[in-house]
């Protein structure tokens, strides 16, 4: 057998390709729906605070559709060129959900981003925020298909199979709602909130670290400090909730993977949960080990000596990769817990009304701002991972769906993948930063007619140098 | 007797009315990203800085929009045409990865291009090969479809480079003629001064390499495949099929008669009218076929209950999204000035 059959690259260049594109349209969830609240919130109060926040965060947005964008175009065609027998057999059950996908979502996005990012001297205010809210709709409709793609993957139902071979559909709403999908679309849906109230929590928090060593105020700075950290408080406990509902689901479904994130290799009562360690498959145990005696029992079973399936109760061959599934689920764990901490902190300090001026609460929370990122990519490596050796869970092994491909065809789109995929996300993620790294703007308190000509001006203003709008002068730029 | 459940369960043939909406989505990807694309090829050659920037400007706000088409092309056929997925990927497996490399490139220029001076040249850069090698790949995938697929057991039964071939690389040629062509005159159509007269001298030449190529390339179909001979040159076909390449003509002759009038809209249009007829006549060629020379569109079609259900969806929301489409180009209609971007 060679080294590297052509199916493990494959999987590796579905896997890297994937990984990258989760990050943008996770990333897009968030900001769209964030910029609609900001926008929403400026056409309400007329507070300009939110208008800088919006222009701020509108053009890390664009960079990051734009990104999510190209790699989505891969994605879809991607399931053709590397797993065309999983094309053939699943087409008819899970292609028109992505049919709908693009009918529902990615035209509605496609459509009004042009309005949304070019329009707003174009538009009236009105429109530009319905261009807007289309948007984040569109954003939260694509993760509903996808979502739900992805959960009849891991929990088929409403299925049957004709004559060729092909999974035909029996009942589509059986398909579309399959027993794991409401806990995944729930789980992922505040996962792309969490991530990015993180992100915009690290960038207002990194602009009032230097606003306070200048001895200044930044009020667009607090605002998304402030907004973030109420998401910290409010949605991370909540999350935590989902995950363990979700993590019951998987349980009833798909025992093994629970096994793995458990590392329990053997069925039994009162199973400990392991704080460190690492699984080993060869000799079935879990080395250097740091557990809590019963904890997973009483977490999965709400009983200290209830009983969990280990993996000895499947063939060795149907485990999924047990050390990978078993430290993704403890990374994400450990960011979430880290992430309820720190709302729990914020809002001792907000209390307290010190919100802003606890350079520890600062720091961390700059530490923290691709932490929501890293735990999606880290679930999405569980579920994933722990889905192994099949496709469609129970039903088709993974060796079984791939194209007919040569190695030497699929090593060499694998490295073209990463090489253009360093260089451009690479370049991308660099932008940001960049951008990220700007002070937003101060705003001068206006009467609200000017705003929009303030606002106006400074969009066309910053790209032409100031010289094409004498207001800019409203605004002050740094 | 006749079976009424029968011929109620068959009266609607969902197999062709899915393969029409995929031609339909593939053409609109041809037109709306073609023009597109056309402007990134034609970037380099823009004198001007400032009106390289106003070409790209005039396409940023609905070039996403455009590259849709391409995903519902790929994925409905994913969920209409399984099989025809299912073999068609595999088959062109190399064109299709590096088409979707360099739409990377193309698309993320957009951003890229306005944040970073240093560096700007290279995503500039990007764009025009971005935009050409995709190009070059999408006519050489379509040269390849038309020379015909090998199928074994419901899988791609062919050899790694069978794709390239003499004539799909005329077609991957022809391709990108055409879209500079798409380019140039919407150009025309969307700016003004230096940039527009330079993009009038550009779709002249387009207009007549598009014209040689369509020739040659219908020629040296009919002998590719005798389907394809007898389909157009036997009676009673020619009679009627001869109407196709005479409104080639007439585009053609309308076209360079506008470009040489000035006109600003109209050469676009005939442009358009171009790339519909030679799509129309390959529809013409392939039909009953999905993938040639095997594999029909019902053959290809997923279960009528997978066709019904997203066929729903399609006749509710493709109205809608055309609607909102049309907006947006209306929101940005007239031409283009230097400063109208956000950047």
């Amino acid at each position: 057998m060679e080294l590297l059959d052509a199916v493990l690259l494959a999987r590796i260049q579905f896997a890297f390709t994937i990984a990258f594109h989760i990050i943008f349209p996770g990333l897009s969830i968030g900001l769209a729906a964030y910029l609609a609240v900001l926008e929403g919130l400026w056409l309400k109060t007329g507070k300009s605070v939110y208008l800088a926040a919006f222009k701020y965060w509108l053009k890390i947005f664009s960079i990051i559709f734009g990104m999510g964008v190209v790699s989505g175009v891969v994605m879809s065609y991607q399931i053709g060129t590397n797993w065309s027998v999983f094309s053939d057999k699943t087409g008819p059950v899970l292609g028109p959900l992505m049919g709908y996908e693009v009918l529902s979502a990615f035209f509605l996005e496609a459509g009004f981003l042009g309005v949304m990012l070019f329009g707003m001297n174009k538009v009236g205010k009105g429109l530009h925020f319905f261009a807007t809210v289309m948007v984040s709709i569109g954003t939260l409709m694509s993760a509903f298909w996808i979502l739900s793609v992805n959960s009849w993957m891991q929990t088929p139902t409403g299925y049957a199979i004709n004559e060729v071979g092909q999974f035909i559909v029996a009942d589509w709403f059986e398909v579309i709602f399959n027993p794991s999908f409401p806990y995944r679309l729930a789980h992922m849906t505040t996962a792309a909130f969490l991530s990015t109230a993180f992100l915009v929590g690290g960038v207002g928090a990194w602009h009032l670290f230097k606003a306070r060593k200048k001895g200044e105020r930044n009020e667009v700075a607090r605002l998304m400090f402030s907004m973030a950290m109420w998401m910290a408080a409010l949605v991370a406990p909540l999350q935590l909730l989902i995950g363990d509902l979700h993590g019951l689901n998987t349980l009833v479904h798909q025992p093994a993977k629970v096994a793995a994130m458990e590392g329990n290799y053997h069925t039994q009562k009162g199973a400990p949960l392991y704080l460190f360690g690492l699984p080993n498959s060869e000799t079935e145990t879990v080395d250097y080990a740091i557990k809590i005696p019963k904890a997973a029992s009483f977490i999965l079973t709400h009983d200290p000596d209830g009983e969990l399936v280990g993996l000895d109760q499947f063939p060795k061959d149907e485990w999924p990769n047990v050390p990978i599934v078993f430290w993704s689920f403890r990374l994400m764990l450990a960011i979430g817990m880290g992430m309820i901490a720190i709302g729990f902190w914020s809002l001792y300090l907000r209390a307290r009304k010190k919100l802003y001026d606890s350079p520890m609460l600062l720091r961390v929370a700059i530490v923290f701002a691709p932490s929501g990122i890293i735990a999606t990519l880290a679930g999405w490596f569980v579920t994933e991972v722990g889905r192994q050796p099949y496709t469609v869970y129970g039903l088709l092994k993974t060796a079984d769906s791939a194209s007919p491909l040569d190695a030497p065809a699929v090593a060499t789109s694998l490295l073209a993948f990463m090489l253009v995929y360093f260089i451009v996300f690479g370049a991308g993620v660099w932008y940001t930063m960049r951008l990220m790294g700007k002070r937003p703007s101060q705003v001068i308190e206006v009467d609200d007619d000017s705003q929009t000509t303030v606002f106006l001006s400074n969009r066309v203003a910053s790209k032409s140098d100031g010289t094409a709008d004498g207001k800019k002068g409203r605004v002050t730029n740094d | 007797m006749i079976d009424s459940m029968t011929i109620a369960s068959s009266g609607i043939d969902y197999a062709m009315i899915w393969a029409g909406l995929i031609a339909f989505a593939v053409l609109a990807y041809i037109i709306l990203d073609g023009f597109d694309l056309g402007i990134g090829i034609l970037f380099p050659f823009i004198k001007s800085k400032t009106d390289q920037e106003t070409a790209m400007n005039s396409v940023a706000p609905i070039w996403d929009g455009n590259e849709t088409w391409l995903v519902l092309g790929g994925g409905g056929l994913f969920a209409v045409f399984p099989l025809a997925y299912a073999v068609i990927m595999p088959a062109l497996y190399m064109p299709i990865i590096v088409m979707l490399l360099g739409l990377i490139f193309r698309g993320v220029a957009f951003e890229f291009h306005w944040r970073t001076k240093n560096s700007q040249d290279w995503w500039d850069r990007g764009f025009f090969l971005g935009s050409l090698v995709a190009t070059l790949c999408q006519g050489i995938a379509l040269g390849a479809l038309v020379q015909g697929i090998t199928v074994a057991d419901r899988a791609y039964a062919g050899g790694w480079w069978d794709w390239l071939t003499p004539f799909s690389i005329t077609t991957g040629i022809a391709l990108a003629v055409g879209y500079v062509l798409l380019g140039a005159t919407w150009l025309n159509m969307k700016t003004t001064g230096e940039l527009q007269k330079q993009s009038v001298q550009f779709a002249k030449i387009a207009a007549w390499l598009t014209l040689l190529f369509i020739g040659i390339i219908s020629l040296w179909m009919v002998f590719i495949e005798q389907q394809y001979l007898h389909r157009w040159f036997d009676a009673p076909n020619l009679y009627y099929l001869i109407i196709v390449p005479l409104a080639v003509l007439f585009c053609g002759f309308q076209l360079l008669n506008g470009l040489r009038k000035g006109r600003e809209n109209s050469p676009f249009f005939y442009a358009i009218g171009l790339f519909v007829l030679s799509y129309i006549g390959i529809l013409i060629s392939f039909y009953p076929n999905l993938v040639p020379p095997s594999i029909t569109i019902w053959q290809a079609a997923a279960p009528d209950d997978s066709l019904k259900f997203l066929l729903v969806g399609a006749a509710a929301l493709l109205p809608i999204i055309i609607g909102y489409t049309a907006y947006a180009y209306w929101v940005f209609r007239g031409k283009v000035k230097a400063d109208e971007a956000y950047h």
